[in-house]
């Protein structure tokens, strides 16, 4: 599992990896609202919160459809599928690098693009959080839809329609935390069903994941 | 017959061959009734009950907004249960039923949504508000695209079977989470679904009651929804009984050749 | 590790392709599939390897002991020739890759990056794979596609020394690899059409 867990991120951040394109895509979607609703800093500061969250949303969903379909491609889904490694920890594993490449390093970018929408001050700790929180959930499910659909030509596309509905719990918790969190209000609720809901989908959606994988497979 | 006789032969409509010969049997019956319960509760509703005393004639709407909002709900609810019996017993008819009712189900979370707007128009000012309830709806509209586009998505009709039920019960699962998040996230406009309620019936809850006079036509009109559902779901489940059959017949001839 | 098939029925996209099928692969000896285009070979061995479930029939002693090459390598292009297979030696629990260098000839290759090699190279990196699965029974789907006569000489030593260890192998080819193997030709089970008249219908 390790081995996996190693040659994944390994991949990752060789050349063509992809490492990287979903920071880059957060900082471009964040810099290009200022420019779609005006620069007035009472107006960026209010949606700063959940304009950060949508945002970290989108650039995990942008690297989803590479999850897999790699794997798929070269044949290295049929192998681990026939190695001693349960395709339920194979599953696993994916998202977990899947987050460690694309959802920490925006979770560590957050507070930064902050700073660009003006952010208030209580709010960075609670962004944080949040975002720490939530994005291991998005990138569960999201692991869940690039099973779905690996086997397809142009799936990304699909793969975007499966996902998002499914992100929505996420997202509102997440962003609620935030926002609470920036405008100083108590926030112990949304968190913890935010937690529940991570915690939850860890558990539980790897099993679906390997089990439409392994119809995929067929 | 005993009760686990009876289950098995319940069991036995699972042959699409028996599935199209009895349902051909019932389509005139539920196409018939469907439209005099929808007929009469519709004139009945729209001529025949007064105006309500604080929403003027556009509470009327609730005859067509209330039924498609049910069915928008128990549509997916039967999609859950055919997938359910879909990957424990492998009927193909089962499978194909849940595919034929996806398409119902959107238009009847259409029209809610539709209706919905209508109405809210002249009551709260707004076509649109993103009141939990409303909100719900559009992410069940957006649920039930995704299931639609992977169905047709995926080319072998088994695969395409297995992924769409995984999908509906993880759909179903989220739906619901999403349901409380909407709740969370703002407390709406919409008044409590008070159809159903048995204060709201009797007349004992006076504050948000639908009365007695808009009562029965709008069951009525409910009745007529159920069945024009049922009519549809077995017509379209046939025709995908149909498609899947010249498919086959295809491949066999492929084969063959 | 005996591998039983018994009375096997297969299908590829819902159609049953063989059915009948019967044969047992005994430590120590190789079997070669043979077979026209399109009969099911690659079918077959991915049921075997437990990728697909069978239509009808047993398959005993199947269960963790095979090693699957497809048509396909599984390499990853921005890893080196000893990355490559030291990932799946770990997946596998094998303490070493440098027999399986030594089989295939990888030694002067092991620093490369896969991506940078040559098609027979890549498919010799991908069959040494085998040697680091520790698995008994070896399953091969057109092994010898793009390698050249020294590399098809250095893949049959290496099925024999896994025969000598008392593996075994099923491999599906048409070119002679000096292997004394039995030959099954599956042409003979090709599925027939069912009558259309059972419980579902004429569905599959």
């Amino acid at each position: 599992m390790i081995a996996l867990l190693l040659r994944d991120l390994k991949l990752a951040f060789r050349a063509g990896g992809g490492f990287g394109l979903g920071l880059a895509f957060f900082l471009i979607v964040t810099v290009l609202v200022p420019f779609s609703v005006g620069p007035q800093s009472s107006l960026l500061a209010t949606i700063a919160p959940g304009v950060l969250w949508l945002g970290a949303l989108l650039a995990c969903l942008l690297s989803l459809d590479r999850l897999l379909a790699l794997d798929w491609e070269d044949g290295s889904l049929d192998l681990l599928a026939t190695a001693p490694l349960p395709l339920e920890s194979v599953v696993t594993i994916k998202a977990l690098a899947h987050w460690i490449t694309t959802g920490l390093p925006l979770v560590l970018a957050a507070p930064v693009l902050g700073v660009l929408l003006n952010l208030p001050g209580p709010g960075y700790f609670w962004l944080v959080v949040s975002l720490a929180l939530g994005t291991p959930a998005l990138s569960v499910i999201g692991t869940f839809g690039a099973a779905l659909t690996v086997g397809l030509k142009r799936g990304g596309l699909l793969l975007s329609l499966l996902v998002l509905p499914l992100y929505v719990p996420t997202l509102i918790f997440g962003a609620e935390v935030a926002r609470r969190g920036a405008t100083g209000m108590e926030t112990a609720t949304p968190l913890l069903m935010l937690a529940g809901i991570t915690a939850a989908t860890i558990a539980l959606l790897p099993f679906a994941s390997a089990a439409v994988l392994r119809v995929n497979l067929r | 017959m005993s009760i686990a006789a009876k289950a098995n032969a319940l069991w036995e409509y699972a042959n699409p061959k028996k599935f199209l010969a009895t349902t051909e049997r019932m389509l005139p019956f539920f196409w018939v009734a469907s439209a005099i319960c929808l007929v009469v509760g519709l004139v009945w509703g729209f001529f025949f009950t007064p105006d309500d005393y604080k929403q003027g004639s556009t509470v009327k709407i609730i005859y067509l907004h209330v039924p498609s909002a049910l069915m928008a709900i128990n549509c997916w609810l039967m999609m859950l249960a055919t997938s359910l019996v879909w990957l424990v017993r492998r009927h193909h008819v089962s499978a194909l039923a849940a595919r034929a009712a996806a398409p119902i189900g959107i238009v009847m979370t259409l029209i809610a949504l539709v209706t919905g707007a209508i109405w809210g128009q002249p009551m709260w000012g707004t076509w649109w508000e993103w009141d939990p309830r409303l909100t719900s709806f559009l992410i069940l509209f957006l649920f039930y695209l995704g299931y639609m586009a992977l169905w047709e998505a995926i080319e072998d009709p088994d695969t395409a079977a297995d992924l769409t039920s995984v999908l509906c019960l993880v759909g179903s699962v989220f739906a619901l989470l999403s349901r409380y998040a909407v709740n969370f996230w703002n407390q709406g406009l919409h008044q409590g679904a008070s159809v159903m309620r048995a204060a709201a019936v009797t007349g004992t809850d006076t504050e948000e009651k639908v009365s007695n006079i808009f009562f029965y036509p709008l069951l009525m009109c409910i009745v007529g929804f159920i069945l024009l559902f049922i009519a549809l779901v077995f017509y379209r489940t046939g025709t995908e009984i149909r498609a899947r059959r010249i498919k086959a017949l295809l491949a066999r001839e492929r084969v063959n050749a | 590790m005996t591998l039983s098939v018994t009375d096997l029925a297969i299908t590829r996209g819902g159609v049953p392709v063989l059915e009948g099928l019967s044969f047992a692969l005994e430590p120590g000896r190789a079997l070669i599939l043979r077979g026209p285009n399109g009969i099911g070979k690659t079918t077959l061995l991915r049921t075997l390897a437990g990728l697909q479930p069978p239509l009808a029939g047993r398959v005993d002693g199947a269960e963790d002991t095979i090693a699957y090459a497809s048509h396909s390598d599984g390499l990853k292009p921005t890893l080196t020739v000893a990355e490559n297979l030291q990932f799946w030696a770990s997946v596998f629990g094998a303490k070493s890759i440098q027999t399986a260098l030594d089989a295939f000839a990888l030694n002067d290759l092991a620093d490369r990056h896969a991506g940078n090699l040559s098609a027979g190279q890549k498919r010799r990196l991908g069959l040494s794979r085998l040697l680091v699965t520790g698995r008994p029974i070896w399953m091969l789907d057109e092994p010898t596609v793009s390698l050249d006569r020294n590399a098809v000489a250095m893949f049959a030593d290496a099925v024999r020394g896994h025969l000598g260890q008392g593996g075994s192998a099923l491999i599906a080819t048409h070119i002679d690899l000096g292997l004394d193997g039995e030959v099954l030709d599956v042409g003979p089970y090709k599925a027939k059409p069912k009558p259309i008249d059972d419980f579902d219908g004429g569905f599959l």
